[in-house]
C-alpha cells in the first residue's frame, strides 16, 4: 500500500512512545550506568570503564550459560516449528471440533509461569508425579532433581507442552486463509500430498511462521520462571539459563557491575538475532 | 495422510497437553496426606479443603482480585493507545517511522531479567511501587508493542479506500475512526486484547519485583508460599487450578476470533 506522507502522524505515536520510553529508556540507562561503575556500597560509584565487559566477556559461568540457552532454544525450535505445523496441518478445517481443538489448545498458554513450572514439578517427580511413576514403571530410571539429563528432558518437554500450541494457532490461521482454489488448481494437476504441502502450503505459510519463530526464539532465549520453578536451575548449574543466571548474580548476590553487563550483552544478542530476522521479513515481503 | 488417521494426531497432541492438567486438578481435591503417602490415579479421599482455604483465606484470594485488576488495566491502556498508533504506522509515511518501529519491537525483546532491578528502582523512586498501576505500566513495555504490531497488521488489510470515502461523506477523523474504524478491525482488537491479556497474566518476574503486600499477584502469593509451608501440595494445586480459569473463560470468548482473526492479520 503506498502511505501518505504525513508528519501529523508522530501525533498518534506520541502516546506510545511516552510510555514505552518511561519503561525502557530509564532503565535501560540505570543499567548502562551501573555496568561502566565500580561501587563499595553506600552508593558511592566510581568509573571502571569496560571493566566488567571485558570480565563478563571472559568468564566461564557466562560462556556455559550462554552455551546452555543457544543449545536449550535451538532445540525447542527444531522440536515446535515441525510438530505444530503437523498439529495444524491434522487440524479439521470446519465443524464443531475446530473450536474445541483451539480453546483446548491454547489453554497451556494461558496458564501463568511459575504454575507451568509448578504443574510439571508434581507431575514429573519420580515419587508422587503421574510421569515420574510411568517413567520408572517402564523400568527407566528417572530423576529430574538429580539427573543433569532428565532434567532436560523434563525442561524441553515442558516447553514443547507449554509453547507448541502457539506454533499451531499460527500455522492454523495461516492454512485457513489459502483460498479453495489453490486446492483445486492442484488435484486438477493431481499434486501428491507432499507437493501440495511443498509448493502451495509451505511458500503460503512463510510469512506466519517467521513471526512464530521470532517469537519462539526470543520468548525461549528469555525463559526465566519455569525451569527456575521446576528444577531451580539444578542439578547443580545444568539447567541454568542466561536469565535465571543474571537475576542469580543482579538479586541473589547483588554484583551490580557485573550483571549490568551481562544484561546489556545478553540484550545485544537477542537485538542481533531479532534483527535479522526483521530484515530477512522485510526483504521477503517487499519482493512478494 | 488418509483420513481415518489423521485426527489421530490432533487428540494424541491433546492428550498429552491435558495430562498435567489433569494431574493438577486431581492432585487439588486430594488430601496432603494421600499426596505423600499413597500413589493414586485420581483422589481417593475426595476433598475441598484446599479450595476452602483459598476462598476463606485474604492473602489467597486477594492474590487473585490484586493479578486481575492489573492485568485489565494494563490491557486497558495497551490496546487504546496503540490504536492510534497502529493507524499512523499503516497510514502514513513520516520521519523515523520504520526506525520507531523496529525500535518499539525490540522492546518486545528484552528479557525482563534484565529489568528487574532497574524497575524496582524506577517505581521505587515515583512513588508507585506495590500498586496496581505499577505493574500495569510495567507489562506495558512489552504488551504495547506487541499490541501495535498486531492491529497494525489487521488494519494495513484494510483498504484504504474506506477512510477515503467516509471523509468524503463529511466524517471528522476522530468520528470516522470511532464509528466506522474501530468496529472494522474488532476482530484485530479481539487478538490483541487476547494477547495482551496473556502476556499479562503469566508475567511473573516484575510483578513481584514491583510489588511486596498491596499488589502481591496470585503467583507470587503461590511462589511464597511454597518456600514458607513447605510441602503444601493440595493447596498450591488448588491455587495453580483456579488460575488456569480466568484463561479459560477468555479463550471460549475469544475462539472465533482467533482463527479467523489471525488469518486475517498479519500474526
Amino acid at each position: 500500500m503506498n502511505k501518505l506522507s504525513n508528519q501529523r502522524a508522530w501525533l498518534f505515536v506520541v502516546p506510545v512512545v511516552l510510555l514505552v520510553a518511561f519503561n525502557a529508556l530509564i532503565p535501560l540507562m540505570t543499567v548502562v550506568n551501573y555496568s561502566v561503575q565500580e561501587t563499595f556500597g553506600n552508593n558511592q560509584f566510581f568509573w571502571h570503564g569496560v571493566g566488567w565487559f571485558e570480565q563478563v566477556l571472559k568468564s566461564e559461568r557466562f560462556h556455559a550459560s550462554l552455551l546452555r540457552q543457544l543449545a536449550f532454544t535451538t532445540m525447542i525450535l527444531l522440536i515446535e516449528v515441525p510438530l505444530g505445523i503437523a498439529v495444524a496441518l491434522c487440524m479439521p478445517r470446519k465443524g464443531p471440533w475446530v473450536s474445541v481443538c483451539l480453546v483446548l489448545m491454547a489453554l497451556p498458554l494461558l496458564i501463568p509461569w511459575n504454575v507451568v513450572g509448578a504443574m510439571w514439578n508434581i507431575f514429573a517427580l519420580p515419587d508422587i508425579g503421574l510421569l515420574g511413576k510411568m517413567i520408572n514403571g517402564l523400568g527407566i530410571d528417572y530423576n529430574f532433581t538429580q539427573q543433569p539429563v532428565a532434567a532436560w528432558v523434563t525442561t524441553v518437554l515442558m516447553d514443547v507442552w507449554h509453547w507448541t500450541s502457539l506454533v499451531v494457532l499460527l500455522t492454523y490461521a495461516g492454512l485457513c486463509s489459502i483460498p479453495d482454489a489453490y486446492y483445486q488448481a492442484a488435484r486438477i494437476d493431481g499434486a501428491s500430498g507432499w507437493a501440495v504441502f511443498r509448493f502451495i502450503q509451505l511458500p503460503k505459510l512463510n510469512r506466519v511462521l517467521t513471526i512464530a519463530i521470532l517469537l519462539r526464539f526470543m520468548d525461549s532465549f528469555m525463559i526465566y520462571t519455569e525451569p527456575f520453578v521446576l528444577t531451580g536451575g539444578g542439578p547443580g548449574n545444568t539447567t541454568t539459563f542466561l536469565s535465571i543466571d543474571l537475576v542469580k548474580i543482579a538479586l541473589g548476590q547483588f554484583d551490580l557491575g557485573p550483571a549490568a553487563a551481562m544484561s546489556l550483552i545478553y540484550f545485544m544478542v537477542v537485538l542481533l538475532v531479532c534483527w535479522i530476522f526483521y530484515t530477512a521479513m522485510m526483504r521477503n515481503e517487499g519482493q512478494s | 495422510m488418509s483420513r481415518s488417521v489423521k485426527w489421530l494426531v490432533p487428540t494424541i497432541y491433546i492428550l498429552f497437553l491435558m495430562l498435567p492438567i489433569y494431574w493438577l486438578i486431581s492432585m487439588s481435591f486430594k488430601t496432603t496426606n494421600e499426596i505423600l503417602g499413597a500413589f493414586s490415579l485420581w483422589p481417593q479421599e475426595f476433598t475441598l479443603e484446599n479450595y476452602k482455604k483459598i476462598f476463606t483465606d485474604p492473602t489467597w484470594y486477594n492474590g487473585y482480585i490484586n493479578s486481575l485488576i492489573y492485568v485489565v488495566i494494563n490491557t486497558v491502556i495497551s490496546v487504546s493507545v496503540a490504536l492510534p498508533a497502529a493507524y499512523a504506522f499503516s497510514r502514513y509515511r513520516f520521519l523515523g517511522d520504520k526506525h520507531l518501529f523496529f525500535w518499539l519491537l525490540t522492546n518486545r525483546m528484552a528479557p525482563p531479567a534484565v529489568f528487574a532491578l532497574p524497575f524496582f528502582q524506577l517505581y521505587s523512586a515515583t512513588g508507585l511501587f506495590d500498586t496496581h498501576i505499577a505493574v500495569a505500566l510495567a507489562h506495558c513495555l512489552f504488551n504495547i508493542p506487541l499490541a501495535v504490531w498486531i492491529l497494525e497488521g489487521f488494519m494495513s488489510g484494510v483498504p484504504k479506500e474506506l477512510d477515503e470515502t467516509a471523509y468524503l461523506d463529511g466524517y471528522s477523523f476522530w468520528r470516522f475512526f470511532v464509528r466506522i474504524f474501530i468496529p472494522t478491525i474488532a476482530a484485530g482488537i479481539g487478538v490483541a486484547m487476547f494477547f495482551c491479556f496473556m502476556y499479562s497474566w503469566v508475567e511473573l518476574l516484575l510483578a513481584k519485583t514491583l510489588t511486596s503486600v498491596n499488589a502481591k499477584p496470585i503467583a507470587a502469593t503461590m511462589t511464597r508460599t511454597a518456600s514458607t509451608s513447605g510441602y503444601e501440595l493440595g493447596l498450591l494445586a488448588a491455587a495453580g487450578t483456579l488460575t488456569i480459569i480466568p484463561g479459560a473463560f477468555v479463550i471460549y470468548f475469544v475462539r472465533n476470533y482467533i482463527a479467523r482473526g489471525f488469518a486475517l492479520g498479519r500474526v
